[in-house]
């Protein structure tokens, strides 16, 4: 079977955000870059199922401005087989998104589809949910454990109670939790590699996506800030303070 | 006017406290009506628990065997049906809104509003991203109608000793088979429910094994808190991951936090943020967790907390 992966650029989880200042969105220029952690998990779980000799081939979805080339290489030398690009400069929302990976499903017709739980840009945690909605296929989210046998897969998910197993037919969404599994690095020769292997660019018009859902982001401001602490030298002054607060 | 329809999370025959911060939400978009909509394959109990939320005008109780274990699959069809007339249709941030609300947001063809902080108007909202780094203001175009989850920390619950009517209701919908559920694991626990305690302790990997996390376990005995932790203390193995608190745990607003041997990663700070008082025990005096600590101890964990559960007794 073929595996659609969703592989999202976002600005790195180790930089610390700043908000402009006149609101109009966070500070991204100069900002470093990286696919999304999920997606990358998600990427790293395809290529396993691949090397079991469950899936033949990898196909990474960026959908991105014309400068997201290189993250794109990046989901090559991980091991991709090759690589679809929508090209488009204006974010999207997980609705446009959704119905955007809905033309190519159709276009690929895939035995899976493993997008990450959320991007951590927008936090929204919506885009698998949606597509597989539209797509009238299960969906399996916060998947911590997949395994495909035949036309089925077994899912485990992290929940708030516990963990939850599914039973799905495939074709089929998962979305990834943190703990299913630990990505490859890229080896040298596998970036070298990875300059020979297709990408398909497709500006985003030419999909013919439905429009409406959207929504508009209007002001971004910084969270409010915590009332500077105190720090107590032991135990006892620890306990005083808990009690001062009505604490202890 | 709006008209709120709210899905209602349960587990094992009990309503799931979220809701009532779920209605908190509602009621703040000053709505004609809000009903909860009760999905089970028995839905009396919960639906009765549901009914006694002050601010309920109804409570809609979906029996039918289908819907014995929330598959979002099976749930978001008759959710669709049932927002007929609606204008927001709302559900908890946890992990069984935030599988559910989307699908029925994608069958409205409408988008949805993820982990909606504050009401601003009845189509205007807050919500977090970045990690709860950046809080954005969005807009939902005033024709469609609202689809959110509410982020359970950012909300007082409505109180009890309301009387809503109960409804039985039958939903006229296509599911689908091709989703089964086999089983739930579950860690057993006395302790109070992370989510919703009043006051949480959590360690990190600063903890140092499984079997060391009983100090942190005795303390939050003593304080009758619920026990937490940060991610690294779980992918270490010392504790199952629905203790996780964090972007990608669970976010929680607790009057008291106790951070043991948390460094504060970023990922960590958004779960915790909300908190009433922070306090933090950690030997590294630079530990970031000590930014946003209302209450700072620089201290071995080993030494200081059995002489904090002694002065506290």
């Amino acid at each position: 079977m073929k595996i659609l992966v969703g592989y999202k650029r976002v600005v790195d989880y180790n930089v610390r955000i700043q908000v402009k200042p006149d609101g109009s969105g966070v500070v991204t220029d100069g900002v470093k870059l990286s696919a999304n952690p999920f997606d990358e998990i998600a990427l790293e779980e395809a290529l396993r199922l691949r090397e079991k000799g469950v899936a033949e081939e990898v196909v990474v979805v960026t959908m991105g401005p014309a400068d997201a080339q290189a993250h794109i290489r990046n989901g090559l030398a991980m091991g991709a087989n090759r690589a679809i690009h929508v090209v488009t400069d204006a974010p999207l929302q997980p609705l446009t998104a959704a119905r955007a990976f809905l033309k190519l499903v159709e276009k690929e017709q895939p035995g899976l589809v493993i997008l990450g739980k959320q991007a951590i840009d927008d936090d929204a945690n919506q885009t698998g949910q949606m597509l597989a909605t539209l797509w009238g296929r299960p969906q399996a989210t916060f998947a911590s454990k997949l395994e495909v046998s035949g036309d089925t897969a077994t899912v485990t998910r992290e929940v708030d109670a516990g963990l939850e197993t599914l039973e799905i037919d495939l074709p089929a969404v998962v979305t990834t939790d943190l703990r299913l599994n630990e990505p490859r690095f890229i080896k040298l020769p596998d970036i070298m590699k990875a300059k020979s292997k297709p990408i398909e660019s497709i500006p985003f018009a030419d999909l013919g996506v439905a429009v409406g859902g959207e929504q508009t982001l209007s002001t971004f401001a910084p969270p409010e800030a915590r009332k500077k602490g105190v720090m107590v030298k032991d135990v006892a002054e620890l306990v005083e303070q808990l009690k001062a607060n009505g604490l202890a | 006017m709006s008209k709120v329809l709210i899905v209602a999370e349960h587990l094992g025959g009990q309503l799931n406290p979220a809701t009532a911060k779920v209605v908190a939400a509602a009621r703040a978009i000053s709505p004609e009506a809000i009903d909860v909509a009760v999905l089970a394959a028995d839905p009396a109990a919960v639906a009765a628990e549901a009914a006694r939320i002050e601010g309920v005008s109804r409570v809609l109780a979906v029996a039918n065997p289908a819907n014995e274990h929330p598959v979002a699959q099976v749930y978001a069809p008759q959710v669709a049906k049932l927002a007929e007339g609606y204008s927001h249709v709302f559900g908890p941030s946890t992990t069984f809104g935030k599988d559910l609300m989307p699908a029925v947001a994608a069958l409205l063809g409408t988008g949805q509003v993820s982990d909606l902080m504050s009401v601003e108007g009845p189509s205007r909202f807050t919500r977090p991203m970045y990690a709860g780094n950046a809080i954005v203001t969005v807009e939902v175009p005033a024709d469609e109608t609202v689809v959110a989850t509410v982020r359970v920390a950012s909300w007082q619950a409505a109180a009890g000793g309301g009387s809503a009517a109960v409804e039985n209701v039958a939903v006229d919908a296509t599911l689908p088979t091709h989703t089964r559920y086999k089983d739930l694991s579950q860690a057993k626990s006395d302790r109070p429910d992370l989510q919703s305690a009043q006051r949480v302790v959590s360690g990190g990997r600063g903890v140092g094994s499984a079997e060391n996390f009983e100090i942190i376990y005795k303390l939050a005995d003593r304080l009758g808190a619920a026990v937490g932790a940060s991610r690294a203390a779980v992918d270490a193995g010392y504790v199952p991951n629905e203790m996780q608190v964090g972007q990608t745990g669970k976010i929680i607003a607790p009057e008291l936090y106790v951070a043991v041997g948390i460094s504060g990663a970023i990922q960590h700070l958004t779960g915790i943020k909300d908190a009433r008082t922070i306090v933090a025990i950690n030997k590294d005096p630079e530990a970031p967790i000590f930014e946003i600590a209302d209450i700072g101890l620089v201290g071995d964990l080993f030494k200081v907390l059995p002489e904090l559960e002694a002065a506290l007794s």
